[in-house]
């Protein structure tokens, strides 16, 4: 199965102390790629935030983007649903292919686009709505709840994260009512009820205990069948647990290693990747 | 020995020091007494115009009838007061009923509120929601002009451009558009007057020539003058505190919903308003309270005729217009117009309390929101 | 780029009704926000129109305009005793408000317990902002003008327009004396410093300038206040020049309603050149409480690197 890990994977776990699971690796062949930054450049003003990103992200695979806070791994994430457009002296130079068409070309709207990428945040953000209203509210808003069962569409969402089962007597309590790990799964349920190809997660455990955070851990794992996940994590352990490749930003918004995750953590080719992952750096 | 008395001293018997302590406490004492000046101030307004007003229904202030043995006699019954349709209290056959002018203060709170809050609220969502930041920029100041106009100033924009032009506008080619008998008198602009009107005076002559035209005349004064003039008075007031209590709305909220795909009109109505709803009512209520108490450019917009009427072309009088129409100094004391003062004074004086109170209870919950 | 759904790839999404609903909340929400604008264009237009009629049809004489005390005769009506009576009421204002505004601050900020009667001073603060200024007027009526007998004169109008403005100079003193960085205070109290020595040497003359400023922001409220005067018992016409205190009078805001209120179109003319000055003398009070904020906020970075 592990096709691609090195040819003495002990001795270099040893060396990085992470361990890659098995399982999460996946038969390696590489599905197509879903996504693809060329020359991908961004500025907040005078200040370089991304620095001529190039990267594919295959279907249907987790993706981690690890690095040094200021590395840029979450303005790459912003830019790839266009929320960089909110910030007012964000510039982006380059290109970014969804399905190989350009979403920084003139005919595409930002909000088409972002009906076909959800996003998962930091911190866990429901709206001060009850739980049945927050998970229904994509598929409001998009005009769609004539198409389909609402309440089997809230249902399904939240059975897809992991939630069902907790709330499922309570949907018309609010959504502020919940735990921070209940909440977070509930922000996922929300991304997921209008479901999207690609669900971009922000660091989405880091506000959260280890107990929620494991919770959400095994949901990516879940959640990867149906959709492509590209997750920002500084929690390299995390990294290492749960996606499929691996992309090191470092500090100036330079992408400086994308490999199978195994490789990027067992046998980086960059040397400051290296010191980055050991924690000589960063 | 001697030493330790002395050191003992040094630290806590010492003269200057102790003298410093005591300026210490009547300092103290001193500001004590300007904090309790503002309370005593409340407790004067409510004491004095209750004291008053009981002359107006009895016949003697409370502390003349308490203090000096008074014998108070009933002059205005609570039922006339409260159910009476015709308020003319120094009229030759003089009548109480408060009615009148009570619905012309509602008349014009409400009226401006159906301007300034939709119009507030809206430039608040663009504030808040659309406008770039240079614009914002540019137009929160011309805002906080429009709030520091003096209200007497508001009156005057009322009585020569915004009744005359703008309610017979709306009189002319609106309401009665074919032109029957609309009748506008009091025109601002020197050249209509000629052409419309040379002849009429103000005063006997605008009722003569009221009573002659069949149709809407609207008089130098008029029910929809004032409504438009505190509605414009007080979109500063809602725009701002709206905006204020839309910025607290965090933009993780925001986020979330584009994320999702809305569009700015969604996030703005479906995330933004109802996130920040309750400090969005109390913009409303500081705007009505204020409308309720606003007096210089409802006098000079409204009027003071106290008319039971839903006519917006109808001259009426607030209860503020009336108090300023009866205030007379020193020279009016022991009248009943006077007195009159008084009852209408505290009325008004518990019409804003309640409407302070509830935007208390509001502002409170809106905090709690987001604690 | 093999994999492209190209043009395609967002055809299921149909966004035309949407953007329109957002271009035309867009477009109402552009037009309300300039509805606000409009009508302070209007309504300047509007003042400074009638004054240009005042001074050409009506021939007003600015040098009269200025100089001159009323008179129910427009032709020879002047603007000098109102302008005379404000200035005099805004001193007087200023010395009754001020020293109880900010002693109340103080003790506010630096002395009050948290207790019942601390949280009733702060509440009836707020409740005394929302009081309709007009309520000021009939309680110095009663009270001051013909209980204690002062009569309808210039202190009596003074204290009604002191007790409108003290709660708005509170708030922003409590705002200034609260901004003191409480390290300076320590340093204070640590050189032996008693708490009245560390708050008149230290914590006042940091806070002043906002204080200050809060202050001439609250008399420009307090010089266009028109309704509590006329509750206190002003001129219809300010005839003659106040001499003091205890003169009867008409300010500039009283004068011109009563100026507004007359039917002789020359009267308003008159009204609107009195608005002109009314509205100047805003302006120089806005000036230099700008002013000042800068003043202080640029000593408040020195201070705080």
């Amino acid at each position: 199965m592990s096709s691609n890990m090195t040819d003495t994977p002990d001795e270099t776990l040893i060396e990085t102390g992470f361990e890659v699971e098995a399982d999460r690796t996946h038969e390696q062949t590489d599905t197509e790629a879903i996504l693809q930054s060329e020359n991908l450049s961004v500025n907040y003003g005078d200040e370089q935030a991304l620095d001529d990103v190039t990267i594919e992200i295959p279907e249907n695979r987790v993706t981690a983007i690890i690095g040094p806070s200021g590395c840029g791994k979450s303005t790459f994430l912003r830019s790839i649903n266009r929320m960089n457009d909110r910030i007012r002296s964000c510039a982006v130079d380059g290109e970014l292919y969804f399905h190989g068409k350009n979403v920084y070309d003139d005919d595409v709207d930002p909000v088409a686009l972002r009906r076909k990428i959800g996003q998962v945040f930091q911190a866990p953000n429901p709206f001060p709505k009850s739980i049945y209203d927050n998970v229904a509210y994509g598929l409001r808003i998009q005009g769609r709840d004539d198409e389909v069962d609402l309440d089997e569409a809230v249902e399904r969402a939240l059975r897809g994260a992991a939630l069902w089962d907790e709330v499922s007597h309570q949907l018309d309590s609010s959504g502020l009512d919940l735990s921070g790990g209940q909440q977070q799964r509930l922000c996922i349920a929300r991304a997921i009820a209008t479901d999207p190809e690609v669900l971009l997660m922000d660091e989405p455990t880091s506000a959260l205990d280890p107990v929620a955070a494991s919770k959400i851990e095994d949901l990516i794992d879940e959640l990867v069948e149906k959709y492509t996940v590209v997750i920002v994590t500084h929690n390299m352990q995390q990294a290492a647990r749960i996606s499929d490749k691996t992309a090191v930003f470092l500090t100036g918004g330079e992408l400086v290693e994308y490999d199978d995750t195994a490789t990027v953590f067992e046998n980086p080719a960059d040397s400051r990747v290296e010191d980055y992952i050991t924690g000589k750096f960063g | 020995m001697s030493t330790e008395t002395q050191s003992e001293s040094g630290i806590s018997g010492d003269d200057g020091l102790e003298s410093a302590h005591e300026a210490n406490r009547r300092i103290r004492r001193l500001l004590f007494g300007c904090a309790a000046v503002t309370v005593a101030t409340t407790v004067a307004i409510f004491l004095v115009l209750f004291d008053n007003a009981a002359s107006y229904f009895f016949g003697a202030r409370v502390s003349e009838i308490l203090f000096a043995g008074d014998a108070f006699e009933r002059t205005v019954t609570f039922i006339e007061f409260f159910t009476g349709t015709r308020w003319a209290p120094d009229h030759s056959t003089p009548a109480h009923g408060v009615l009148p002018i009570v619905w012309g203060t509602l008349a014009i709170t409400i009226g401006a509120g159906l301007v300034s809050i939709p119009i507030g609220t809206a430039t608040a969502l663009y504030l808040s929601e659309y406008a770039s930041t240079e614009t914002r920029n540019r137009l929160k100041p011309i805002l906080e002009v429009l709030a520091g106009i003096p209200t007497i100033v508001y009156g005057y924009f009322a009585v020569s451009f915004l009744t005359p032009v703008v309610v017979d506008g709306i009189a002319r080619h609106l309401v009665d558009p074919v032109g029957r008998g609309v009748h506008a008198v009091g025109t601002a602009l020197p050249g209509s007057v000629e052409i419309r009107n040379a002849e009429v005076h103000f005063g006997d002559a605008v009722v003569a020539a009221g009573e002659s035209m069949i149709g809407i005349t609207v008089g130098r004064y008029s029910m929809l003058g004032g409504i438009l003039v505190v509605g414009v008075m007080t979109i500063p007031m809602v725009s701002s505190i709206s905006e204020d209590a839309m910025q607290a709305v965090p933009d993780e909220l925001r986020n979330g919903a584009y994320a999702l795909g809305a569009t700015k009109y969604q996030v703005s109505t479906r995330i933004v308003l109802p996130a920040a709803v309750s400090g969005i009512f109390a913009s409303y209520i500081l705007a009505l309270s204020r409308a309720i108490g606003e007096t210089m450019a409802v006098t000079l917009g409204a009027g003071f005729n106290a008319n039971l009427t839903a006519n917006p072309f109808a001259e009426i009088m607030t209860m503020t217009a009336y108090l300023v129409s009866m205030a007379r100094g020193t020279s009016a004391v022991g009248t009943v117009e006077y007195q009159s003062l008084f009852a209408v004074g505290l009325l008004l004086f518990l019409m804003t309390l309640t409407m302070n109170l509830l935007n208390d209870r509001l502002k409170q919950r809106f905090q709690e929101v987001y604690r | 780029m093999s994999l492209g759904r190209g043009e395609e790839l967002f055809a299921d999404i149909d966004l035309r009704r949407e953007k329109l609903h957002n271009r035309a909340f867009h477009a109402i929400l552009v037009a309300a926000s300039l509805f606000g604008l409009v009508m302070l264009v209007l309504l300047i237009l509007d003042v400074l129109w009638e004054s240009y009629q005042g001074l050409t049809v009506f021939q007003i004489d600015l040098v009269q305009f200025l100089t001159q005390p009323s008179s129910s005769r427009a032709e020879r009506a002047g603007f000098g005793a109102s302008i005379l009576a404000s200035i005099w009421l805004m001193v007087l204002t200023a010395i009754l408000a001020f020293f109880l505004a900010v002693g109340c601050a103080l003790y506010l900020v630096e002395y009050a317990p948290r207790n019942r009667m601390t949280r009733l001073i702060e509440a009836n603060l707020a409740n005394l902002a929302g009081v309709p200024s007009i309520v000021y007027g009939l309680l110095v009526l009663a009270l001051i003008v013909n209980d204690a007998g002062l009569g309808s004169v210039i202190l009596a109008g003074a204290i009604a327009l002191a007790l409108l403005i003290v709660p708005i100079i509170i708030v922003a003193s409590i705002e200034a004396i609260r901004a003191v960085p409480s390290g300076v205070r320590d340093g204070s109290y640590a050189m032996g410093a008693t708490k009245w020595q560390t708050i008149r040497r230290v914590v006042l003359p940091q806070a002043m300038p906002g204080i200050l400023t809060g202050t001439i922001l609250a008399l420009a409220r307090a010089i266009g206040e028109t309704a509590p005067l006329i509750m206190v018992g002003t001129m219809l016409h300010a005839t003659r020049y106040p001499d003091g205190p205890f003169a009867s009078f008409s300010a500039m805001p009283t004068q011109i309603y009563n100026w507004t209120y007359q039917a002789d179109r020359m009267f308003n003319g008159l009204a609107a050149l009195g608005i002109v000055v009314l509205l100047i003398f805003l302006v120089v009070l806005y000036v230099i409480a700008g002013y000042l904020r800068k003043q202080y906020e640029a000593e408040g970075t020195l201070t705080n690197v």
